[in-house]
Parts: structure tokens; C-alpha cells; sequence
């Protein structure tokens, strides 16, 4: 027996512990479980060692003189010093680096993507429709004008959702409704997806039962 | 059922599947009367709660279950029609002159790949036949491994196999980086200061496809495979808005409604959403793979899922009427 058909029976038996939790929590499936989630933590760690520490920093600052790199290696390892519990606080440091970076950079690209060019685009589109002779498109924009601005009056809380505006924010209710079924649906299908995947593996490469 | 009966039965039909002849198979008729047992055994379950007999959460796994194996033996044709979405990534990427430089991001993992991974056999079989210079890259740490045996899939093919394709001259994988979306944004200026080296450990500078390479716009299109973060979101915010890259996708489902936005503003140039879209997406670059199986499992999981939901409603009606009489 080779190689390949040990892991092929290992890989089925785990999906098999795994899939039992349907029928109810057992110890064959919190055993594939632990496994899991065991090899998961050591794969990351295992990938970000020879990744960032090795093939980035080691190489980096040793083999190729990068000294700028050392910055990172030390905002590293003071993160690292949350494990000392007296010296902890120096854990805040790098965390306030990455959380002051990601917030900068986050804050400009999703100012100028989502909320400045959606809405370009929202308006322009709409308008250039108009002049464009396609009512289906027409129709299309109309029906996103429409849930964009009725979804913005639903959230815009400081006027009392009574009578017209009421009525306009139950609209936007109804849009933020079918957003929902829609993005469910497409979760629903996800996880179809992924048992698929599992039940195709164990049909054709354990089981050899599908071509 | 006393426990050892379950046990009994899963031995049992795991010796059966064993010992039943290889592949299975069976004929369209077959395959409609199977069909037709499926629903009438859905519809027994309706009128059974209706009736007031609530049936247990196993037997929806059992509905289930068999939804997503029974079509694999099943001969059935699916209707197809490719949707504007994947039309418009199959039409950037067939608009590529040969030599055109593509960026692979693949930024996901194992538990994404029924979805993703026929994307991924069906871009790079294409992208090699029509002799597109591919460069891969991953903000997932197993994404460039997935890379990896998309390739290995393509080279296998007669036609690709013929051309001879040499890693760093064709194609080249850069491996994993991490930094999320601030590896995209350094990219912008230099990426050789991401990766200075690939997957190999062979210099940025030394590898012939990177010659010239400096940042996006040396680029002519991207293609992302994103299963969440960072992915496409990330791509779109910083690739295309602040350096003009062209972007094509393929994502998971889940993630799709989260990217359709960019769609209609042209900020992504296609598509392809969950497996229907990797069905389609295989369909247009005539580059059939797993996802054309895959498609008839998930219509008919989904049918029986739509029909829970049925049933799951008139058990909520059957059992507000009861309490109302109960009450009155």
C-alpha cells in the first residue's frame, strides 16, 4: 500500500469523523477535531516562520544587508513581550503601529471606493441611462437609485421614521431585506459547495465509485 | 432505533459501496425515476407536518446528503447560459494578445477549492493554450500551493504539454507573502521589494518572465481568486483605484454579493461567482473541469433545501394555528 492510498483512507476517515457530528457530538469526531485544528495551528506556524522569519527577515537582513527590515523584527518582538506579564504593556506598541497603519490606509481606499466612486458611479450611470435607449438598463439603474437612497433614509436616524419618510424607510427596509435573502442564498450555496467537495472526494478517490 | 442499529447500517452501506461494481452509473431513466422518488419523498414529508408530525434535524441531513450524491451517478444534460458577469472576464481575458503579462492572485485555501480550484484549472489551461506569461502570487498562505497544482493539471494536458512551457520563462510562482492589503499597496511601486524572491528561492532579478516587471504597470491584467480576506475587496481598493489595474474574479459565493457593487461600476472587469459561476467560467473557455460536474450535486441540493424552507414555513403556520385553537 503506497503513500497516496494511506492518506486517501486517512483523509476519508476524518472527513467520515467530521461528518458524524450530524448525527450527534462524539468522541470519534472531537478526536478529528483536535486534529484539525492541531495541524492547522502548527501549518501556520510552520508557514509564517519559514515565510517571514526566514525567507523575509533572516535572509534579508543577514544574506542580503536589508537593515530596514530590523524595524519589523523588533516590532516582533515586542509584541512577543505580552507573554511576560510585567513588560506586557510593551505588546501596545507594535499594536498601535498596525492599528494607526491599517486604520490610514483604510480609511482613505474605502472613503474614495466605496463611498465617493460608488456614488459617482450611482449617479453617473442613472443619468448617462437615460440617453442610452436601454430600458432594461434603464430600469436596472432606476431600481439602484432607488435602494441606495431609500436604504440611506433607513439608517438616517435623526428624524422619526413617521409618514412619508416612514414610508420611504420601510422601502429601504424592504431593499436591505432582499440584500439579505440574497447574500444568505449565496451563503446556503457556499456551504453546499464545500460539502460537495467532500462528497466528491470520498465518491471518487476513496470510494472510486464516480469516474 | 437502538445505537448499535445505526452503526449496523453505516457498516452495512459502507460495505456495500465497496463491494458495488466501478464507476457506477446509471441510465437517464434511471436517473428521472430516482428524481421523482426525491420528490415524492419531499412532498411525503410536507404532508407529514402538515399532518402535525414534525420530522426529526437527521432525516434533513438525510435529504441532503443524498441530494449532493445521488446526481453524481446521474446522466442528466443542464441547461447552460453564461451570465454577463463571466462573459465580460472571459472576453478581458480573450482580448490578452499572446506574451500578455497576468498576475494570478490566489488568495485561498483548501476548504474554498470546490469552488475555486476548477476556476483555477480552467484560467491556467487557458492562459497557457493561448500563450498568456503567467505570474503567480498569494495573500493566503496555501493560495500559491493551489497555484501549483492548477499548473501541474494544465501541463498535463497533450496541447500545453507540447508547447514546452518553462517555469520562470511561462510562468512563475512568487509565493506567499504576508502584509494583507499592504503587500497590494507596496506592489503599486515595486515588486521586487514584496518578493525578492520566488517560491524557489531564485532571485526576482533572474527569473526571465520578470524582466521589465517593475509594478502594475507592467501588468495587463489581473486575475484574483479570492475566498475573503484579503481578496477581491482589497484588490479593487487598492490595485484598481489607486493604480489602474484591470481586474478580473473569481470568488466563493459567500463572498460574491460583498463584490457585485464593484461590478457595476466597472471597477472589476467580470466575474465569477460561487460554482455556477466557475460552471460557467469552465464553459467559456472551453476548459470543462470540475465544476461541470459539480453543477447537477448543487441544483438538486439546493431544490431540496428550497423545499425545507417550504416545509419549514408550513410546520411555523401549522404550529401557530394549533396554538391559536389551543388557546381559544
Amino acid at each position: 500500500m503506497d503513500g497516496a492510498v494511506i492518506g486517501i483512507w486517512l483523509a476519508a476517515l476524518l472527513t467520515l469523523g467530521i461528518m458524524s457530528f450530524v448525527y450527534r457530538d462524539n468522541l470519534y469526531y472531537k478526536i478529528c477535531e483536535a486534529i484539525f485544528i492541531g495541524i492547522s495551528a502548527g501549518y501556520w506556524f510552520i508557514t509564517f516562520f519559514w515565510d517571514s522569519l526566514y525567507r523575509i527577515a533572516w535572509i534579508g537582513i543577514v544574506h542580503e544587508g536589508r537593515y530596514v527590515l530590523l524595524g519589523g523584527v523588533i516590532l516582533g518582538a515586542m509584541m512577543l513581550m505580552r507573554l511576560f506579564g510585567k513588560i506586557g504593556w510593551i505588546a501596545r506598541w507594535p499594536l498601535a503601529f498596525i492599528v494607526g497603519a491599517t486604520a490610514g490606509l483604510k480609511m482613505m481606499v474605502y472613503f474614495t471606493t466605496n463611498a465617493m466612486a460608488q456614488i459617482h458611479d450611482t449617479v453617473y450611470d442613472t443619468v448617462t441611462a437615460f440617453s442610452g435607449g436601454d430600458l432594461y438598463n434603464l430600469i436596472g439603474r432606476l431600481v439602484i437609485l432607488l435602494g441606495t437612497v431609500t436604504g440611506l433614509i433607513y439608517f438616517y436616524f435623526s428624524k422619526e421614521h413617521k409618514g412619508i419618510f416612514g414610508g420611504v424607510a420601510k422601502v429601504g427596509t424592504w431593499f436591505l431585506m432582499i440584500t439579505f435573502g440574497a447574500s444568505f442564498g449565496y451563503t446556503v450555496m457556499s456551504r453546499m459547495s464545500l460539502l460537495l467537495g467532500r462528497i466528491e472526494f470520498l465518491l471518487t478517490d476513496w470510494l472510486k465509485l464516480v469516474k | 432505533m437502538k445505537k448499535y442499529q445505526y452503526w449496523l447500517i453505516l457498516v452495512a452501506l459502507i460495505i456495500i459501496l465497496v463491494i458495488v461494481p466501478k464507476p457506477l452509473e446509471i441510465s437517464p431513466t434511471a436517473s428521472v425515476i430516482v428524481t421523482i422518488l426525491l420528490g415524492l419523498a419531499l412532498i411525503w414529508v410536507l404532508v407529514l407536518t402538515i399532518r402535525g408530525h414534525l420530522i426529526g434535524r437527521r432525516v434533513v441531513f438525510l435529504f441532503i446528503g443524498a441530494s449532493l450524491a445521488l446526481p453524481f451517478f446521474m446522466n442528466f444534460e443542464m441547461p447552460f447560459k453564461i451570465s454577463p458577469e463571466v462573459k465580460t472576464l472571459y472576453d478581458a481575458l480573450a482580448k490578452l494578445p499572446p506574451g500578455s503579462k497576468v498576475l494570478a492572485a490566489f488568495d485561498y485555501d483548501p476548504p474554498s477549492a470546490p469552488e475555486l480550484q476548477p476556476q483555477a484549472d480552467a484560467f491556467m489551461a487557458y492562459a497557457f493554450k493561448h500563450d498568456l506569461k503567467v505570474i503567480i502570487m498569494g495573500l493566503w498562505p496555501q493560495g500559491p500551493q493551489q497555484a501549483d497544482m492548477a499548473v501541474a493539471k494544465a501541463l498535463r494536458q497533450p496541447e500545453i504539454r507540447a508547447k514546452n512551457l518553462r517555469y520562470g520563462v511561462d510562468y512563475v510562482n512568487l509565493g506567499f507573502q504576508s502584509g494583507n492589503e499592504f503587500v497590494i499597496q507596496r506592489m503599486g511601486t515595486s515588486f521586487s521589494g514584496m518578493f525578492p524572491r520566488d517560491i524557489y528561492n531564485t532571485d526576482y532579478n533572474k527569473i526571465p518572465i520578470l524582466n521589465g516587471v517593475e509594478n502594475f504597470s507592467n501588468i495587463d491584467f489581473v486575475f484574483n481568486l479570492s475566498s475573503g480576506y484579503p481578496g477581491t475587496v482589497e484588490w479593487v481598493q487598492i490595485a484598481v483605484d489607486r493604480y489602474g489595474v484591470k481586474l478580473g474574479a473569481g470568488n466563493t459565493a459567500v463572498q460574491a454579493p460583498s463584490v457585485y457593487p464593484y461590478l457595476s461600476s466597472r471597477r472589476l472587469t467580470g466575474l465569477a461567482g460561487g460554482m455556477s459561476g466557475a460552471w460557467q467560467f469552465e464553459l467559456a473557455t472551453q476548459e470543462p473541469g470540475k465544476a461541470s460536474t459539480y453543477v447537477l450535486p448543487q441544483t438538486f441540493s439546493h431544490t431540496v433545501v428550497i423545499a425545507f424552507i417550504i416545509i419549514g414555513n408550513a410546520a411555523l403556520i401549522v404550529g401557530y394555528r394549533r396554538s391559536k385553537r389551543g388557546e381559544a
